[in-house]
């Protein structure tokens, strides 16, 4: 294992009862670097993303995460909230936001991980637990800042447009402090314009946050300007993989996936 | 509008005309035809009918302002003079009042501690606790016994039933960590069955139905009280604990902790996500959730010297969850004030004697219906941020 992959996947097998949704699935992320996972709707691309983050106990292969510090893991059977502690976060298909809270308390959520304080430090609210709290609200409102949410903090999640929420997710997930970062369809449900800012935000996350990226998208556009390499699934296979030029010229993913009449 | 009411007034009149208008008197073989009641059903009915469109109206145009000058109006309520006037009648109502309100009052208090702790499990966390009654009985028992058998003092018994009570609360949490909702709904119901049921059962330790009586009251630094000594003394020793619950919930809700409780009743997989331990967390919810009720069990104990199974029954656990819901999830202001209207109106509606739980439920039905959100619905709280330019 060279040191500057951070995601090691290998054989990666998982099955519904009868059904196969992952067939011995091999993917690397490297350090940097913005990965895009693509196929089409079904083709398991989530699946993947529930077994890296703990959500599902994979039934063959092995997953390995190489944090910048300390030793490689391997996250099979992993509990989820470990594994997010690791430095794994991610953000949903169909938005999962604390929909009731404010959106500063939702950053302040993801920042729980990082946090020490208790029971007991709440009730008595001593000094080191206040600074923690204060700590807290800072970096959470940063983090807003940084995404460009700074203006609602206190306005509930709910009442946020669809593409603030969006961010809002990926807000919540750096909160978490992740050195990789799993985007489910960011673009999903965007305009043009939002989808723009969208690929700035995550070339920036990048490049100044040193965070790596893996993100399913089915816009292509994005996925093709934004990633440094692309996998290709189709139920549960791969069937391709390499920078966006291979990908949108291999034939196999044209004949499966982005169909003739848009880039063949 | 007008119409509307007319035709369900004639509707009414139809429908009761059999029941309220012809009686068969069958000494004399003759029928009575009772028209006055005739036109009671329908005054009434046409009037009950406005009534009723008109608060739907009013609902409908129930903006977000209006609801924000309700609660404008309610802060200012609980702020500045009136909170030293309500502070000086709580201190002043037992020197004022006879044993018997002091008693019904205390019962209340109890309710409005039992509803801040289920509130940490239901109304923070979103575990539907319908067993809630069983920390209750633990705490009460736990004393009942404990002072039958080895004599032991209120105060010693007041921790130890809240930590027996955690104990329970763990024990509970444990099994069902994995269940959410409904599921989850029917196992803390069976579990406050089952702890009924064993009360109820297991004689040579609980004493079956007939209960345990002659529960020594709580003594004050060793000195005891006459009964209405003893009112007052609980009166207050209610009040005191009250304030502390209340203290409680604030500072735990603004925590670190609590802020991850409100994440799981959210979203629960999306907080896992965010690095929450969940079993951990909501284990946390259940044991303080559980530690109220075994105090307030032990004074309820300490209250009425007796002890027997059928104080705990699910009807317990559900008027303590009606007053959560009533009060408006997470609330506390909202808690207290359901507190006081579950277990005083059914009291106070004693005049209406066999209707009062009939008038007692519909006010419930109404209140859902017109307020769903609950008398005093939390708000999140908010932070200020001055604007930084970098």
């Amino acid at each position: 294992m060279s040191r500057d992959e951070v995601l090691i996947i290998r054989n990666l097998t998982m099955t519904f009862g009868g059904l196969k949704a992952l067939d011995n699935i091999n993917l690397e992320v490297r350090k940097g670097e913005i990965v895009g996972l693509i196929g089409p709707n079904g083709a398991g691309k989530t699946t993947i993303f529930n077994c890296i983050t703990g959500v599902y106990k994979p039934v063959d292969g092995d997953i390995f995460l190489h944090p910048p510090v300390g030793k490689a893991r391997r996250l099979n059977g992993m509990a989820v909230h470990k594994i997010a502690r690791l430095g794994v976060a991610r953000t949903f298909q169909n938005i999962r936001l604390f929909s009731h809270m404010t959106v500063l308390e939702n950053v302040m959520v993801g920042r729980h991980s990082r946090g020490q304080s208790g029971v007991i430090g709440a009730i008595l609210r001593d000094r080191k637990t206040k600074e923690e709290e204060e700590a807290i609200v800072r970096q959470s409102y940063a983090i807003l800042e940084k995404v460009g949410l700074n203006a609602m903090v206190n306005e509930l999640a709910k009442n946020l447009p669809y593409g603030d929420q969006r961010r809002l997710e990926i807000a919540r997930a750096l909160a978490t402090d992740p050195f990789l970062l799993l985007l489910d369809e960011p673009a999903a449900g965007m305009n043009p314009m939002e989808t723009m800012g969208l690929a700035n935000l995550i070339r920036g996350l990048r490049d100044e946050g040193n965070l790596t990226i893996l993100l399913i998208e089915h816009d292509m556009r994005l996925v093709m300007n934004l990633c440094d390499r692309i996998y290709v699934l189709d139920y549960g296979e791969k069937i391709a993989e390499g920078t966006p030029e291979e990908v949108r010229t291999n034939p196999q993913v044209i004949r499966a996936y982005l169909g003739e009449e848009c880039y063949a | 509008m007008l119409r509307r009411s007319f035709f369900v007034s004639l509707w009414f009149s139809f429908l009761t005309f059999p029941i309220m208008v012809i009686r068969v008197n069958t000494i004399e073989k003759t029928v009575n035809w009772r028209f006055g009641n005739l036109l009671l059903v329908a005054v009434g009915s046409f009037i009950l009918s406005l009534l009723w469109q008109y608060l739907f109206a009013r609902r409908e145009k129930m903006t977000k302002n209006n609801s924000a000058k309700y609660r404008a109006i309610l802060s200012r309520f609980f702020s500045g003079k009136i909170r030293f006037v309500v502070g000086f009648a709580v201190l002043l109502f037992p020197f004022l009042l006879s044993t018997y309100h002091i008693n019904v009052l205390t019962t209340a208090l109890i309710y409005v501690v039992l509803g801040l702790g289920l509130n940490i499990i239901v109304g923070l966390t979103g575990l539907l606790n319908l067993g809630y009654v069983a920390f209750y009985a633990v705490g009460a028992y736990l004393y009942a016994l404990l002072n039958h058998h080895f004599g032991f003092t209120f105060w010693i018994c007041l921790p130890l039933g809240g930590l027996v009570s955690a104990c329970f609360g763990l024990l509970l949490a444990l099994p069902v960590m994995r269940l959410r909702g409904d599921y989850l709904a029917i196992v803390t119901l069976g579990f406050g069955e089952m702890t009924r049921l064993v009360l109820e059962n297991w004689s040579d330790l609980t004493y079956g139905p007939s209960g345990i009586s002659g529960i020594a009251p709580p003594t004050f630094l060793g000195i005891t009280f006459g009964i209405r000594g003893t009112m007052i003394y609980l009166y207050f020793l209610m009040v005191a604990f009250c304030l502390l619950a209340i203290f409680l919930v604030r500072r735990l809700r603004d925590s670190r902790i609590g802020r991850a409780w409100v994440a799981i009743r959210e979203d629960e997989e999306a907080s896992r996500a965010m690095g929450i331990n969940t079993s951990k967390a909501k284990s946390i919810a259940m044991m303080i959730g559980a530690a109220w009720a075994g105090m307030m069990g032990v004074v309820f104990a300490a209250k009425t010297t007796f002890v027997n199974p059928a104080s705990f029954s699910f009807l317990e656990s559900a008027m303590v969850l009606s007053i959560v819901v009533l009060g408006g999830i997470g609330s506390i202001g909202g808690i207290i004030i359901a507190a006081f209207a579950v277990i005083l109106l059914p009291e106070y509606l004693r005049f209406l004697s066999d209707y009062r739980m009939l008038a007692f439920g519909c006010a419930m039905v109404v209140m859902m219906i017109f307020r769903p959100q609950g008398i005093l619905p939390y708000h999140r709280r908010t932070y200020e941020f001055k604007e930084v330019h970098r």
